[in-house]
């Protein structure tokens, strides 16, 4: 009866909605910048999995579903984008020039520190694609020759940690105009960064939103040139 | 809110139809995400149609990470393998990029705007 129950979507769904309500509590009442709630529940989520042997493929039922409204969530950033066009079209140049930049960066620097420590290629393929959106970044490892599982898993951490310490990254850094730091977050940490944008500034949020199609499309472009100069 | 999701999805179905036909390398939200701008902007669709499910999308996109994020434990192993590599990579590299794109992007901004007498 009981794990008849938890294999049903209403297990995941309902699981994940009150961890995170919860965690989203305790995210304001200290306002940490490490008590992301996302890391929170996803942490908690899989402590309770672990302990209770409850299999990851019962969670998934419900957290699928989850999943598939983040496709609809990223056609729906084509509304803050259209009602602040005016300013977007003004920073047309500037936009482009930060997110080619920005994913330029995201490459060179992850092969290079992967280099360092004498990482195999296919684990310098897996992570190249590492600060563009899931969808996007799983295409372009399969495309590469990466093992596209652990691209997967890569682009999570990296969103989660781009959204955790970007807001305040930015501002030891001084970059304090929220067009640069929702920039710098959608181009950095994707969904995951321009979800905690939108909390911070509906602007910046929408920025980071169309960063992360931007340097979804220039990472993609730039990708067979850089496996070109790996080989 | 019901007429909003209906064309929130039907966008991105339309989306995913563009990339299957054009090969692009794109997932078809993001092509639904520009159709739905352009939508707005050539005035075949309303703001006022879309508004409350977008907003509701919008002001819980972080919860919708979470299935992703307990996802990771699939590939534990695979992870814990490489754990040193990969941390240091993936942390340096965010910093890295949020400094450049932010200051490249705010640098340029400022330039932008004085040339223009702001």
């Amino acid at each position: 009866m009981l794990s008849a129950l938890v294999q049903t979507p209403l297990f995941g769904i309902t699981l994940t909605l009150v961890v995170y309500e919860v965690a989203s509590l305790i995210y304001r009442r200290w306002s940490l910048a490490l008590l992301n709630p996302v890391i929170l529940t996803a942490g908690f989520i899989i402590f309770l999995l672990k302990s209770l042997h409850i299999p990851y493929a019962d969670y998934a039922a419900g957290g699928d579903m989850l999943l598939f409204l983040l496709g609809p969530a990223v056609v729906a950033l084509g509304l803050p984008l259209y009602q602040r066009r005016a300013e977007i079209i003004s920073r047309l140049f500037p936009t482009m020039c930060g997110v080619t930049v920005g994913a330029l960066t995201s490459i060179l620097s992850a092969t290079a520190i992967l280099m360092l420590f004498g990482s195999s290629k296919a684990l310098i393929l897996s992570m190249a694609p590492k600060s563009v959106t899931t969808p996007i970044a799983i295409g372009i490892s399969a495309k590469i020759g990466g093992i596209v599982p652990l691209t997967a898993a890569i682009v999570v951490i990296t969103g989660c940690f781009g959204g955790m310490v970007g807001p305040a990254f930015c501002r030891v850094l001084r970059i304090r105009d929220p067009f640069a730091v929702g920039l710098a977050m959608g181009t950095a940490a994707h969904g995951l960064g321009t979800g905690r944008m939108l909390e911070i500034d509906r602007f910046g949020g929408a920025m980071a939103g169309l960063a992360i199609g931007l340097n979804g499309v220039v990472t993609a472009a730039i990708m067979p040139f850089f496996v070109a100069l790996l080989s | 809110m019901l007429r909003g999701m209906a064309i929130l999805l039907g966008l991105q179905l339309v989306g995913e139809l563009i990339t299957y036909v054009l090969k692009l390398p794109l997932p078809g939200s993001v092509v639904g995400m520009l159709l739905l701008l352009a939508g707005l902007r050539g005035g075949i669709l309303r703001v006022d149609w879309v508004k409350e499910a977008a907003e509701l999308l919008l002001r819980n996109l972080s919860l919708l990470f979470v299935p992703a994020g307990v996802g990771v434990i699939v590939y534990a192993g695979l992870i814990a393998q490489h754990w040193l590599p990969l941390t240091v990579a993936a942390t340096v590299s965010t910093l890295a990029v949020l400094a450049t794109t932010g200051w490249s992007a705010q640098w340029l901004a400022r330039k932008h705007s004085c040339k223009r007498g702001k």
